[in-house]
């Protein structure tokens, strides 16, 4: 019996002595955490460098808030009365002075800027960062080329603080796109010491290391469960910020994401389920901020080139059976922007998003399928990404039960997140969720990716239309000329055909949904929906 | 004994060459695509190829086979896409992560397990055996994550007794200097108790949710195993001589009834130390079975080939220990090879 006391009393014992640990804070810490904050999300960033090889989103966050580009964003009032990104308004980050001539953009550098190392800030480094842009391939080279960006002999080095870029075409995405997270401007001398033969660019070396001239540097990262970065002090891009430390935890599970912030512990956190938003919201202990994606939609894609969807009478009787209102309320808990219901199919104003006129009617789906031969109806599969389920599975069922009352009999099709990219390539699937959304917001750019038939992957319907080419296309040489009357019909122009035509049917803006604490403030949103420490502070 | 221990490690080369071998065909097999995924929501087709080639998936697959051989013998698993890391080091930092939650939870639940099991033998169909039988049934078929997420609930949310579940430590703390990897022996080779209670209390509520799991199989092992033993000759014959009541359960029957809980421990740790991937993710542990899910979900090869390769290594020393430890309980097995 002596034994078993002993086993029983000594793990009661050190159970209780660890449960009974106070959670509270040392004075000392209470201090440190007024300029420290913690984040928590769901997955961090796999790679410090926004150029690096498959570099995922959580390390665009990283990027943004280490390095510095030529130019960046003033803000507005968004939505909701927060900070928003004014895509027409540019402020000087590294440059002090932006000249914009015909066929060329001089930046001279601000002066006293150094990298976090301490060496000058010159234009031999911005040259270097934007080739590396331009020439590493993958995704950087891809944004890059977004703005007619695409040779290194378009980066001249006029003197030590001066470097002026050529225009190879007249393009008005050529701006905006010097002043998103991809050109952002290394240390070029400490990169050029760790390079190899086999990675002349040093990738390796940027990957775990952050070399810019911006307002944090990373200071210890653990894959998968931290990022710890310290403010530079030194920073010249703009005004110091108020914290001093950020800890980004990665915490998996949205349900302890919740408890975390709810008891306080947490200072922010996103990516939680509408669900949870929405209560946090009503609870009102925390601050919560929904701002609808920029140039973001939220679609059932059709395949158009194999039947039965290569019909735009069936096309037409989906989008009278899609059950909008049911999607916003059950499934996104009112938290995205309805993209459905306008009074007609007509583009009154030349911007984008906007909503089309289908609206729920399934009489009227009903006689679109007569109409299209398809009086008993038919089978089909609808496939989603199983890596945003908590949306797209209760949507599909939706859709699904509604189709059903048209004769469409869905099969749903659950395709886990490495493949559903894969399976969106082939252009196969015959109906699909999914969503789009541009850094650069304007209608044009949206149309080129998704609309226009020389076929970018994003064109995930195959839709070939000679008519929409014109129109997209005169759409950009105006933008670029300055031509307003003309960019403005034809905007219209090939709005109202995307809803007659249909190939995809938009149902609504997504939000990104940020919660934090309530003497958390200066969230701002940015095009690439991820946080900017420099503009946090802490009460 | 050392000759038993290498004919052993011997005979282990073909099964890790045939686990080499199969692991590499089944990560290729995977439906997905890793270049499509890594190559960003924003790529075309050409940069999709280009991070292809740069990846070396464009080379057909014996290329790919003898390259990723060549890499092992030079100690190389090859890098994680997901984390960016190399596989080898990520596998060492969390390899002890998980070592020290499943040991923990293994201690805890066997101090709780083996006492009831032998309670409930002592005397079968009273109230403790049936308390041992709810207890053990109520554990294990409560889901993990279950489990974990109530007592995050009660004792973290609603009570303020547990801290935030955030992984091995408490943002404020920093890690020991690494020695052996466990946070809690690190801690006190580095003297620092405060560290020592910080890993702890972090502890505490995932390893009793994977001791509430691991109830069931030990302790109706030890149940089933010590009834055998007690209906035995040997042990009337204890009884019969007037030896005492602890003696003739614990020195007596329990020691000849230890081999078949060994082997039950055994298969427990080594399924905890992989399957605990729930636990994981309810604390933010970062621990080896998340690593591994979350690789095989991106099609990330490297680490998932280094996933199984580890835990192969491991089952292969595990069941080394445990055929030692027979003959260290029981003379009267012989250690064959």
């Amino acid at each position: 019996m002596k034994r078993r006391d002993f086993l029983k009393s000594s793990s009661a014992a050190v159970a209780s002595a660890a449960i009974s640990m106070p959670a509270v804070f040392s004075p000392a810490k209470a201090q440190a955490r007024n300029e420290t904050l913690l984040i928590v999300s769901e997955s961090g960033p796999n790679n410090l460098d926004i150029h690096g090889v498959g570099t995922n989103v959580p390390g665009y966050e990283v990027s943004w808030n280490t390095y510095d580009r030529l130019i960046s964003h003033e803000m507005k009032t968004g939505p909701s009365g927060q900070p928003y990104y004014d895509k027409n308004k540019f402020k000087m980050e590294l440059a002090d002075d932006m000249n914009v001539g015909d066929m060329s953009v001089t930046f001279k550098l601000k002066k006293n800027a150094t990298f976090q190392d301490g060496t000058p800030v010159t234009a031999k480094d911005v040259k270097w960062s934007l080739d590396r842009a331009v020439t590493v391939g993958g995704f950087p080279t891809f944004q890059m080329r977004a703005g007619s960006l695409t040779k290194a002999e378009q980066f001249v080095v006029v003197d030590d603080n001066t470097i002026r870029i050529d225009f190879l075409k007249k393009d008005r995405l050529t701006i905006p796109d010097l002043a998103v997270v991809v050109p952002a401007i290394y240390n070029s001398e400490l990169v050029k010491k760790n390079v190899t033969e086999k990675d002349p660019w040093g990738l390796e070396y940027t990957k775990l290391n952050t070399v810019g001239s911006g307002a944090f540097k990373v200071t210890s990262w653990t894959a998968g469960s931290e990022v710890v970065l310290e403010r530079n002090d030194d920073w010249k891009g703009g005004e110091l910020p108020k914290i001093k430390r950020v800890i980004w935890r990665m915490v998996p599970s949205a349900g302890n994401r919740r408890a975390l912030l709810e008891r306080g512990d947490a200072d922010i956190s996103y990516e939680l389920p509408n669900k949870d938003f929405v209560e946090l919201k009503d609870a009102g202990k925390l601050n919560i901020i929904s701002t609808p994606f920029s140039n973001g939609i939220q679609y059932l894609g059709m395949n158009v080139k194999n039947p039965p969807f290569d019909n735009p009478k069936v096309r037409q009787a989906v989008a009278y059976a899609v059950p909008y209102q049911k999607i916003m309320d059950a499934v996104l808990f009112g938290l995205g922007k309805p993209m459905f219901g306008d009074k007609n199919n007509t583009a009154e104003e030349a911007v984008w998003p906007q909503p089309h006129g289908y609206n729920a009617d399934i009489e009227k789906a009903k006689a679109l399928m007569v109409e299209a031969g398809y009086a008993n109806g038919f089978d089909t599969t609808l496939s989603f990404d199983l890596g945003f389920a908590t949306v797209n599975e209760p949507m599909a069922v939706l859709i699904q039960e509604s189709l059903g009352q048209i004769g469409i009999r869905t099969t749903i099709n659950k395709i886990p997140g490495a493949n559903f990219r894969t399976e969106l390539n082939k252009k196969v699937l015959p109906l699909y969720l999914n969503v789009f959304s541009g850094w650069l917001d304007y209608p044009e750019y949206f149309f080129i990716w998704c609309y226009h038939g020389n076929n970018s992957i994003f064109n995930t319907m195959s839709y070939q239309s000679k008519d929409m080419d014109a129109l997209i296309d005169g759409a950009v040489t105006a933008a670029a000329t300055g031509d307003q009357a003309s960019y403005e019909k034809d905007v219209k122009g090939f709005v109202d055909l995307a809803f007659a035509d249909l190939p995809r049917i938009p149902l609504y803006q997504p939000y990104s949904n940020v919660a934090m604490q309530k003497n958390v403030s200066g969230y701002a949103y940015w095009f690439h929906r991820r946080l900017d420490y420099r503009t946090f502070s802490k009460a | 004994m050392l000759s038993v221990i290498l004919k052993r490690l011997l005979l282990a080369v073909p099964t890790l060459i045939g686990v080499v071998v199969v692991t590499f065909l089944l990560t290729r097999a995977l439906p997905g695509d890793p270049a499509a995924y890594f190559a960003g929501p924003a790529a075309t087709k050409q940069a999709i190829e280009q991070v292809r080639a740069q990846l070396g998936l464009d080379k057909p697959l014996p290329v790919q086979f003898v390259r990723y051989v060549n890499d092992l013998a030079h100690g190389d698993l090859g890098n994680s896409l997901t984390t960016g890391q190399p596989v080898l080091a990520e596998l060492r930092s969390r390899l002890p992560a998980s070592a020290e939650l499943t040991l923990l939870g293994l201690i805890l639940s066997m101090s709780i397990a083996i006492p009831l099991g032998i309670l409930a033998a002592t005397k079968p169909g009273s109230i403790v055996d049936h308390v041992c039988r709810i207890v053990t049934t109520a554990g294990v078929s409560l889901p993990v994550f279950f489990t974990g997420l109530i007592l995050v609930y009660v004792f973290y949310y609603l009570l303020g007794w547990a801290p935030a579940p955030l992984g091995r430590l408490d943002v404020f703390f920093s890690a020991p200097r690494t020695v052996t990897g466990f946070y809690l022996i690190d801690s006190l080779l580095a003297g620092k108790f405060d560290l020592f209670r910080a890993a702890l209390a972090q502890l505490v509520l995932p390893a009793l949710t994977l001791a509430i799991f691991s109830l069931a199989p030990i302790a109706r092992m030890t149940r089933a195993s010590m009834l055998s033993v007690l209906a035995s000759d040997f042990v009337r014959t204890a009884r019969a001589s007037g030896l005492t009541r602890y003696t003739v359960v614990i020195t007596y029957a329990f020691r000849n009834a230890m081999l078949p809980v060994i082997t039950t421990l055994g298969m427990v740790f080594s399924f905890l130390l992989g399957a605990n991937v729930l636990v994981e993710k309810v604390f933010a542990w970062p621990g080896i079975g998340s690593y591994a899910v979350e690789a095989l979900i991106a099609s990330d090869f490297a680490p998932v080939q280094g996933f199984v390769l580890t835990m192969a290594v491991m089952y292969v020393i595990l069941n080394l220990i445990i055929d030692l430890l027979y003959g260290v309980v029981d003379p009267r097995v012989r250690i064959d090879a």
